[in-house]
């Protein structure tokens, strides 16, 4: 039985990709149980590092691994591994491009209960801004599978966001990812909306919606934003009357500046954003409650695409 | 017990650092960090030409001792220590700092032969020697890891964080040495987060803490000697040292952490150093 839980997906695939390559090292903040390294921990403990509640460290240790030859992934809350560990990440392990992966668990508003200080709502952008640096972001937790393998094999610094909570299950088992790649899930012709992670469910939530009203909506499931594939982007824009992205991230730095970038040079292109308006997160009971406080919603895809459409 | 003509090699091999420092790696009317190279010099020249194993000709042999220079802005002592070893000509020195070239403003091991990681952020250096010590020991490698720590550096809390780590790791395939010239960029570190005494709080963090002087050739081989012996703990040699050592009018002046030097600056410098090299013969 598969798991819909991408955090478990990940630590699952740690394991099995670390059995037979013994390079793999996993070093953790103190939320193993929450990211799932724990899984790692059980199966390879002498190749795991507890390294406690102190991830600047943890960034620039896995730095002095990754120049001994291993795979570290570091692992913590996306809020922390990324922000807290900004100038570690920067400085020694991209400008030297080391082979470090960093983990943002807990990424976006996904972990709802905890509130601002636990959400992430510029991981994307802080990880895009940095020159070499890979960011990847699983739609479900088949994605994430494929994506840690291609995390492994991929040289250089790699930044993977994972949602907390269980997604659907969009991608089949023998799809094949590549980093770069987009992944069209509806073909359309009216109007193309760009998503990823949980935004991809709900974009294809707003094309059924949509086709009853006559317009056609293309999704297309971008799990890499960086290095984003510039020229498969402007044709699946081309002669569109509406692009939409859409994602749980601000509208600075994330999806959509990455396409807006993508688009820069071409006319007639009207583009919109699904996304957090530039304002930290906040408390909520339950996920699905706190994604429509912020309008990150089937409908709010479906009338940014109406509005552009006209 | 090390022979003596060892120990004057080294000493010699310092002098020739500064030299090429203030000639090559600064020159006249430029800026560069000579309080903070002069400091580490002679522990920079133990470490290259004696205690590490290295090759200049491969400098990514796996059996090979690692060098990290955490307080990265004294990138030229360490720049002068490599092109004397060999790694690449001595007329790269010139060139430190400009377009293109090798040698960059601090450590680039993409760009320059003998760099083992970028540092100079400072704080992250000992952090990046502890996950280099743990490799090692997952290979099951008897090479050891150095680090240059600077005292004013130990305000990073990155560096508490890393003292932590290694001593739960038990990390003792790792000797960190802080370069205590007692200065930082703008002043007296007794004047800003003043962490004296520094013996007993490495201590506390559960390291072996040996305390030296830093220009004294011999007292650093014993201190290395003795890093070395020590199992199951991480090792912490103090060096006591003099930032700008060996120039007099950069001796204990902050103003030469990054200072400009004149051209008069310069040949007082020339004749310091050659006065120190005359009074050895």
């Amino acid at each position: 039985m598969a798991t819909n839980s991408l955090r478990t997906a990940y630590g699952e695939a740690l394991v099995e990709l670390g059995k037979d390559n013994k390079n793999i090292v996993v070093l953790e903040a103190d939320l193993g149980k929450s990211t799932m390294s724990c899984l790692f921990q059980a199966a390879y403990p002498e190749r795991y590092f507890e390294m406690s509640i102190a991830e600047a460290n943890m960034a620039s240790t896995a730095a002095g691994l990754a120049l001994t030859g291993k795979i570290p992934f570091i692992n913590s809350f996306a809020v922390f591994s990324t922000g807290r560990c900004y100038d570690q990440l920067r400085q020694t392990i991209s400008i030297a491009g080391l082979n470090v992966k960093i983990c943002g668990s807990s990424a976006g508003l996904s972990d709802y209960g905890d509130g601002s200080t636990h959400q992430s709502i510029e991981d994307m952008g802080l990880m895009r801004g940095i020159p070499g640096m890979t960011v990847l972001v699983p739609v479900d937790a088949v994605e994430t599978t494929q994506m840690v393998a291609a995390m492994v094999e991929h040289k250089g610094p790699a930044y993977i966001r994972i949602n907390r909570n269980d997604l659907p299950i969009l991608t089949a088992t023998d799809r094949k990812f590549e980093i770069g790649k987009l992944y069209t899930l509806r073909e359309g012709t009216d109007a193309v909306v760009f998503a990823n992670g949980v935004m991809v469910s709900k974009a294809l939530a707003a094309a059924e919606v949509l086709a009853k009203e006559n317009i056609s909506l293309k999704v297309i499931n971008v799990p890499t934003v960086k290095p984003l594939d510039r020229p498969a982007v402007i044709a699946a824009a081309a002669g569109m009357k509406a692009v939409v992205t859409a994602e749980e991230h601000s509208v600075i730095g994330g999806l959509g500046s990455a396409i807006a970038e993508a688009l820069r040079l071409e006319k007639g292109v009207p583009l919109d954003f699904v996304g957090i308006e530039d304002v930290f997160g906040t408390s909520a009971l339950g996920y699905d409650e706190l994604i429509e406080h912020y309008g990150l919603t089937a409908k709010a895809i479906a009338d940014k695409v109406r509005t552009l459409v006209g | 017990m090390v022979a003596a003509n060892i120990i004057r090699e080294i000493e010699d091999k310092a002098l020739q650092m500064r030299e090429l420092i203030v000639t090559d790696l600064i020159g006249e009317g430029k800026v560069g960090h000579l309080g903070g190279s002069c400091s580490s010099a002679e522990i920079v020249a133990a470490l290259y030409f004696h205690k590490m194993k290295h090759d200049p000709k491969n400098p990514q042999n796996p059996d090979r001792d690692r060098f990290l220079l955490s307080k990265g802005h004294a990138a030229l002592v360490q720049y002068a220590a490599l092109a004397i070893a060999g790694y690449f000509p001595q007329s790269e020195l010139k060139k430190v700092k400009s377009l293109g070239a090798m040698l960059q403003g601090h450590p680039d091991m993409i760009k320059t032969p003998g760099i083992e990681a970028n540092t100079g952020s400072l704080g992250q250096g000992l952090s990046i020697a502890c996950g280099m010590a743990l490799g090692l020991r997952l290979d099951n490698s008897s090479r050891r890891v150095y680090v240059i720590v600077g005292d004013g550096e130990q305000a990073e809390g990155q560096i508490w964080e890393a003292a932590m780590a290694a001593a739960n790791f038990k990390i003792d395939n790792l000797t960190a040495i802080v370069d205590c010239n007692r200065l930082q960029a703008t002043g007296a570190i007794r004047d800003r987060f003043d962490l004296n005494p520094i013996a007993p709080k490495w201590a506390a963090f559960g390291w072996h803490v040996i305390e030296t002087d830093g220009h004294d050739v011999k007292a650093l081989l014993d201190a290395f000697e003795e890093a070395e012996s020590v199992k199951g703990h991480p090792s912490v040699i103090l060096a006591r040292t003099v930032k700008g050592k060996c120039i007099s009018f950069a001796e204990n002046n902050a103003a030469f952490h990054n200072g400009l030097l004149t051209a008069e600056q310069c040949k007082t410098a020339m004749c310091d150093l050659d006065a120190i090299r005359k009074g050895r013969e």
